[in-house]
């Protein structure tokens, strides 16, 4: 009758008693639509768009005002309760993914478009719009908001400013950081903050600088004021053909020393190509080694200008063809590849590991190689497709995860991309943040007293530790574990080695 | 970053004042002394901690070490056809890239091209333990924990000291032109957010009266064909090209006649604001405009603070008290920036107590002692 409970049935019954406490504490704050904490209902809030790593949370909470946040944050805080901001869910490095026994707070309902100012060329909005529809909202000035992730349909500005998101055009019109004037929002006590401001600058350190990019670890945001750029007049796109990468890649550089800042500068290599042009049929070579595709915008005379000194560059580099968008609907063509690569790589494998490491360009023809290599060396297959003009890479190693061989490769391989990333002087993620996925390569990027100071900025934040816990930066033990295996002293062994 | 003499001597005298808690006074060419509170403790000097350790035009990047005079690594740049697009502002030939970077002051440019803190990649920094850190990177993108080289920008030192950084740098435009227009201040701030909402090559802006007449001064930078074509649209006299880019450069060191408060009573304010404020009622002078109406300087007595404060703040922004008067009288009882709100000031000291645990980085010089 009375024996003892098993170790995992009394972590089950503390599990239990913890939910039904913090329920109960939220439903004084909350409409009962907006607390969900059965099985069937969380479910879908395990994970975010990196779907290997799940979690259930003990609590959801749909907030719809920022009273509501701010009771949830102050309750969740006074009952030692860690939170997991969300947003669409769409990050890809789990950066959303919940705490076993904390509550997910999803912003959702923020959706609303609080204000677009065409005279000031601003846009109040919370943090549950979605990236596209800011856009769409300022369309009608002739205005845009620019960074813009391939996700742009369904992520929100909330988690833009979380993984201080870039997109295709990040190099001319920069990142998440470079376009936000102001964030609205609560500490982890649930006491409402401002960073930044209207005004171009504000008083003091730049908090706003570390909070965006800080993956939901240093508050919670629920507003934010974004600048719009007036709509380019034009844009044309360039599709030079390659017929080896490392052309390709000199070019890249060459066309960014020759004083040209395209729009994009996208590259495919051969196997990517050929997965997206079986799935978009854009009119790709598809004997070329690599592809790149070069974008001007601006004035009709400033883009005529561009292409020319762009198409002359390529050409010199040994492009084996070149051709030129003459319409809207052509250019959209050619970016349609490009666009699809993560759909076009879902066709051709079970599963897909998309990476993001970046790197210098000067290396980008290095890292194509040395993938090919390790494409041998795991035995999995690799395509690869570039945010070439700033250096971000995304290769995408195609597997099963249904074999747990192949996965346990398809992570090695990651690994080894992000490590060779660090050595040739990058860093193990361009856009997709560190999340969970990341927490080992950190151990490689930054020395123990780095990760040490980093803790130092998330005690200044939240000094309890209460808001996305354990993840972005890697505890020491976590380091020293994984150290066993690859790292010594904080730092890859030689690191003046050529890692290939 | 290599380890050597001058590095190990700055990293050696950080830990001699962390042991015993001795305040230092970062310094590097002492050009923005003025800046900011009143600088305390032993001098550190940076100016031996110089050179360019690593500079690709192809890469946009160059990595420099914080002694090293600006002026230095902006000639580097023009070599190669490239510069520091927010031009931070000199006030002298002895400006150094860790004064540019703890400063975090941008020049004429700004509201067009971004700030220092939008072009700083990384930076290797010493903290209050000694440590040698370092954050960011190279790389142009970036999201591998805390952007804390970014918050550098503008930390007037305090946390850390600065050893290197790497800045993005950018090719000189191809084409540059000024229009200057006759109008009032009003006028001004009308047509520089009309033509802010239009895919224009702004670049920067200045407005000002001269002798009793406001006159607003306009700087386009871009292709050759997109400056032709906007200064056929705009109108306004289109200025000789060398003699306004050596106006250009008086503004963005303040070396206009504008700037001179001689011996008078006046302190220069800086006024931040959102670009679309309207004309402000801070008595006294018509203020000179930058920035397409984001930037307003003032002259005026400290006295003023708490007026000059309130209206700034009305309108959706701050003011600076940036320079003393020439005068000489001291305004210890007006701090230099506007107050902060209590959960970023509690934020704001935790981080520096996070960076430096015995506070012995420019004591009070961001922020008064509480």
């Amino acid at each position: 009758m009375n024996a003892p409970l098993t170790p995992t049935q009394h972590d089950s019954l503390q599990k239990t008693q913890r939910q039904s406490q913090i329920v109960r504490a939220l439903q004084a704050h909350l409409p009962a639509h907006a607390l969900i904490w059965h099985d069937e209902d969380t479910t879908p809030y395990e994970c975010d768009g990196l779907t290997a790593y799940r979690a259930r949370p003990l609590v959801v909470a749909l907030p719809e005002t920022e009273a509501q946040v701010a009771a949830v944050l102050k309750t969740c805080h006074q009952l030692g309760v860690p939170v997991v901001a969300r947003g669409a869910g769409t990050g890809l490095s789990g950066g959303a993914m919940p705490h076993t026994m904390g509550v997910t707070l999803s912003l959702a309902r923020f959706n609303r478009i609080l204000k677009i100012d065409p005279v000031s060329r601003t846009a109040i909005v919370q943090c549950g719009v979605r990236n596209l529809a800011i856009s769409e909202a300022a369309a009608p000035f002739n205005l845009y908001y620019a960074p813009d992730p391939s996700s742009q349909i369904a992520c929100t500005i909330g988690g833009n400013v979380a993984e201080n998101s870039g997109g295709v055009h990040c190099l001319k019109y920069g990142l998440t950081l470079h376009n936000v004037l102001r964030v609205r929002g609560f500490t982890a006590e649930g006491e409402p903050i401002e960073f930044g401001g209207e005004a171009l600058d504000a008083p003091g350190l730049d908090l706003l600088a570390l909070v965006i990019g800080s993956e939901g670890m240093l508050a919670v945001t629920t507003e934010v004021t974004v600048k719009l750029v007036p709509k380019p007049q034009l844009a044309r796109c360039i599709m030079a053909s390659f017929d080896d990468v490392r052309k390709a890649g000199d070019a890249v550089a060459a066309v960014i020393a020759a004083g040209i800042i395209p729009a994009g500068l996208e590259m495919m290599d051969k196997p990517m190509t050929a997965a997206v042009e079986d799935f978009v049929r854009a009119g790709y070579d598809l004997d070329a080694a690599a592809i790149l595709l070069c974008e001007s915008d601006g004035t009709p005379e400033e883009v005529e200008e561009e292409i020319g000194r762009m198409t002359a560059v390529l050409r010199g580099c040994g492009a084996t063809a070149i051709a030129c968008s003459s319409s809207e609907e052509e250019r959209m063509k050619f970016w349609s590849g490009r666009k699809n690569a993560f759909p076009a790589s879902g066709r051709i494998s079970p599963d897909y590991m998309c990476l993001d490491s970046t790197i210098p360009r000067k290396r980008l023809a290095d890292i194509l190689l040395a993938i090919q290599e390790m494409e041998k060396k795991y035995n999995l297959r690799c395509c690869n497709v570039f945010h070439a003009g700033d250096g971000n890479l995304h290769p995408l190693v195609l597997f099963d995860a249904n074999d747990p061989d192949e996965l346990h490769r398809c992570e090695l391989f990651g690994a080894d991309i992000l490590e060779t990333s660090v050595a040739m002087g990058g860093t193990v993620s361009g856009e997709h943040g560190v999340g969970v996925e990341k927490l080992n390569s950190m151990c490689v990027q930054f020395t123990a007293a780095e990760n040490e100071q980093m803790f130092g900025v998330k005690r200044a934040f939240d000094p309890e530790g209460m808001l996305n816990p354990g993840k972005v930066i890697p505890t020491l033990q976590r380091c020293a574990e994984y150290g066993k295996q690859v790292v010594r002293g904080g730092r890859l062994p030689h690191p003046d080695l050529p890692r290939f | 970053m290599t380890m050597d003499n001058a590095l190990h001597q700055v990293v050696e005298r950080v830990r001699a004042a962390a042991s015993d808690a001795t305040p230092l006074r970062i310094r590097g060419g002492g050009t923005k002394d003025f800046y900011g509170e009143t600088p305390q403790g032993e001098l550190l000097d940076m100016r031996a901690l110089a050179g360019i350790t690593s500079y690709e035009p192809s890469e946009l990047v160059v990595t420099v070490r914080a002694g090293t005079p600006l002026a230095e690594l902006e000639a580097a740049l023009a070599e190669k056809g490239q510069c520091l697009p927010f031009e931070p502002p000199c006030f002298g030939s002895d400006g150094t890239v860790g004064g540019m970077v703890a400063a975090g002051l941008s020049g004429p440019a700004r509201a067009s091209v971004g700030s220092v803190r939008d072009y700083v990649l990384g930076a290797t920094l010493v903290n209050g333990r000694g440590e040698l850190l370092s954050f960011g990177g190279q790389v142009m993108k970036n999201v591998a924990g805390y952007d804390v080289s970014r918050v550098l920008a503008g930390s007037l030192g305090t946390l850390g000291v600065i050893a290197e950084v790497s800045l993005k740098v950018l090719p000189v435009p191809p084409a540059e032109a000024t229009l200057e227009f006759a109008c009032g201040q009003a006028d001004a701030l009308r047509l520089l957010n009309e033509w802010g909402g239009r895919p224009l090559p702004l670049n920067a802006s200045c407005w000002f009266e001269y002798a009793g007449a406001g006159a607003l001064y306009l700087r386009l930078r871009g292709a050759v064909a997109a400056v032709e074509a906007a200064c056929e649209h705009l109108g306004g006299e289109r200025k000789d090209n060398a003699r306004a880019a050596a106006d250009w450069q008086s503004l963005r060191d303040q070396q206009l006649p504008w700037f001179a408060t001689g011996e008078g009573p006046d302190a220069l304010w800086r006024v931040s604001v959102p670009q679309t404020a309207p004309v402000l009622s801070i008595d006294g002078a018509a203020p000179l405009i930058e920035w397409h109406g984001g930037q307003r300087w003032y002259k005026a007595p400290p006295s003023q603070a708490a007026r000059i404060r309130e209206i700034a703040r009305a309108a959706g922004g701050h003011a600076t008290l940036f320079r003393l008067p020439g005068s000489g009288a001291r305004a210890a009882e007006v701090p230099r920036f506007d107050a902060l709100s209590a959960p970023v000031e509690r934020i704001q000291r935790a981080l520096m107590r996070e960076f430096d645990p015995h506070g012995i980085f420019n004591r009070g010089r961001l922020l008064a002692a509480n």
